[in-house]
């Protein structure tokens, strides 16, 4: 029963959890250098939703200052994500910028066949 | 004007960063490079000038006051590191034009300027920071243009050498952002003396335990700590001599700062004491660096990656520093992030000069150097040999600190390691050195240039002279190391 309940009042870590390692497991496991990037994306992505759920408040409203509205979500985590978004983006797209140099030059973008060719 | 010396810091080379793409011109670029790395010379200087009389310096970012905003502090101990950096950076910037247009393709060179410049302004975000989020919004800017100046080299390899640091420094860099995020739900904020206040009062462990250890992992993968160092000697090997030169000299070492500053400043001695796992973990991963890394190296044959696996034995001497703890040890580590420093620029420097003449990096084709360049081959004896730690040299002097914590601490096993892993630096660097100097030249040793251009010829001296300078006169590195430990790491903390 316990267990149950600590499962429902904090489902959102469990996906986030869950999302995260699956995102390293990609990284990991795949051997084709663009899934390696959705993986890492992926991974990235889990963090923001870490930041933002703790941020909201049950029965909170969206943080606008007004006088009716006394209970509201955190405004501070959304800012810090916006700025990891838009790493992650950079990241990724410089990512895949190179996936796309190392094709032109190597023929493949699987690592096993990379390593083969030297390296 | 000098109040917002910290912001200028970091603004003047994203600026010249900006203007470079923008402009686009081979010689222009060289010298809006060597204008902006200046002025960061000059303003870090006179910053730490200002330091060593005022004291520390909270400068609130854009006028937003901490813990709200953004805050630069700078003390003592950052702002060696960052004139350190500048300093490193400069003499670079001054080496690099010749030894790029012979290394990579004309239309990349300006790119490169631009990248080198915003590595240069993250690497100083991080020193100066006072914020955790903004730390890595710094790690990542830094990181982002290390990955491209790692692509630019001319080998195909350094593409999938960036590759391969992008996922890996980008897993880093989330790990200490999940950390983070630990800290910012458990305490409220990320301001890191606020933090740093708040979090002696928290009593549930498990959550701290857990971003300790997110902020541990994530910065060792950047700090490239052994078993995390996958990236680093492919990254180091395939880019351009010059950027293999900034990068060695800067940014592992500012990492290190950070995670320093997180163990010390942050979570403070309580807490990483509170569990001794934690210290044994980085004491025993500093040694498997030490004797690993130089194992690896000694069987390399490429000499760029040689000495790319030294740079991680290196980091090993510098984290046991911190492993260590005590005052000696963590003078050890400081000063040996700045002599390490001055050591790895000049090889790496003078490793860019036999590429520009010779195109030649691999160890067997250096046979008998020192008849074909005596000079650039006394550099790389000499600096190698500080690596060694040669009574006389810069190496000497911190593996000296690092002794005697260890000595204090009573682990003499780990001072047996410190010698036995010299006598190993020993091994692959007298292997180098006897086939620079006691081989014949191979016939087959093409000389493609015959004239080195003068500026890389005297940098290189000049970096060289630094490692036997400040072996002798200790005044500017471990003698300001000791302030700086003095002042910041062990300031209120009675050990």
């Amino acid at each position: 029963m316990n267990i149950l309940s600590n499962l429902i009042s904090s489902y959102n870590y469990y996906i986030i959890i869950f999302l995260m390692v699956s995102g390293l497991f990609i990284v990991v496991a795949r051997g084709n250098m663009v899934k390696k990037l959705i993986g890492l994306a992926l991974f990235q992505t889990s963090v923001y939703i870490l930041y933002i759920s703790p941020g909201k408040i049950l029965n909170g409203t969206p943080p606008i200052l007004r006088d009716d509205l006394i209970i509201y979500s955190s405004p501070f985590p959304h800012v810090l994500i916006l700025t990891a978004i838009v790493v992650g983006i950079s990241t990724l797209s410089l990512g895949l910028a190179l996936v796309i140099r190392i094709n032109e030059e190597f023929g493949t973008i699987e690592e096993d066949k990379l390593f083969e060719k030297e390296l | 004007m000098t109040e917002h010396f910290p912001a200028i810091l970091v603004m003047t080379p994203i600026l010249g960063s900006v203007l470079i793409l923008l402009i686009r011109n081979d010689r222009a670029n060289w010298l809006l490079a060597v204008l902006s790395s200046f002025s960061v010379v000059f303003c870090s200087i006179a910053l730490y000038m200002k330091i060593s009389v005022n004291g520390p310096i909270s400068y609130a970012m854009g006028g937003w006051e901490p813990p709200v905003g953004i805050e630069y502090r700078i003390d003592e101990l950052n702002a060696l590191f960052i004139v350190m950096i500048s300093l490193a950076s400069f003499a670079i910037i001054l080496y690099a034009r010749n030894s790029l247009n012979n290394e990579i393709r004309k239309n990349k060179i300006s790119i490169f300027y631009s990248m080198y410049l915003l590595c240069l302004a993250g690497l100083i975000g991080i020193l100066s920071t006072g914020d955790a989020f903004n730390a890595f919004v710094f790690l990542e800017i830094s990181s982002l243009a290390t990955y491209i100046i790692i692509s630019i080299g001319q080998d195909k390899r350094a593409l999938v050498a960036a590759y391969q640091y992008l996922i890996m420094g980008t897993i880093g860099a989330t790990l200490y952002v999940i950390g983070v995020g630990l800290i910012f739900v458990i305490t409220g904020s990320l301001n890191l003396v606020d933090i740093a206040d708040r979090i002696r009062d928290i009593e549930l462990m498990r959550p701290l335990y857990a971003s300790l250890a997110f902020i541990t992992v994530g910065i060792a993968l950047k700090i490239a700590l052994f078993p995390l160092h996958a990236w680093l000697p492919n990254a180091y090997a395939y880019s351009p001599s010059v950027g293999t030169a900034f990068l060695s000299s800067t940014a592992t070492k500012v990492a290190i700062y950070l995670l320093m500053k997180y163990l010390y400043l942050v979570f403070g001695y309580s807490i990483i004491y509170s569990n001794p796992l934690f210290m044994i973990v980085i004491i025993s991963l500093s040694l498997a660096a030490m004797f690993g890394a130089s194992i690896i190296a000694i069987f390399q044959s490429n000499i760029k990656k040689l000495f790319a696996y030294s740079s991680v034995a290196q980091i090993g001497y510098i984290t046991l520093g911190l492993g260590i703890a005590n005052y000696n040890g963590l003078i050890g580590s400081t000063v040996h992030i700045i002599n390490h420093s001055i050591i790895k620029a000049a090889i790496f420097l003078a490793i860019g000069c036999v590429i520009y003449k010779t195109k030649e990096t691999s160890i067997k084709k250096l046979a008998g150097l020192g008849k074909k360049m005596p000079i650039i081959a006394v550099c790389l004896t000499i600096a190698s040999i500080s690596l060694i730690g040669v009574p006389g040299t810069v190496g000497f002097i911190s593996k000296w600190y690092l002794v005697l914590g260890a000595i204090e601490q009573g682990w003499w096993l780990v001072v047996v390691s410190l010698a036995i892993s010299s006598l190993l630096a020993l091994i692959y660097v007298g292997r180098v050195i006897e086939l620079i100097w006691f081989h014949e030249p191979e016939k087959d040793m093409i000389i493609v240039k015959d004239k080195l251009p003068k500026e890389m010829l005297i940098i290189t001296i000049i970096l060289t002279g630094a490692t036997i300078y400040f072996g002798v006169d200790i005044r500017l590195t471990a003698d300001l190391a000791r302030v700086a430990v003095e002042n910041v790491l062990f300031a209120g903390e009675v050990l």
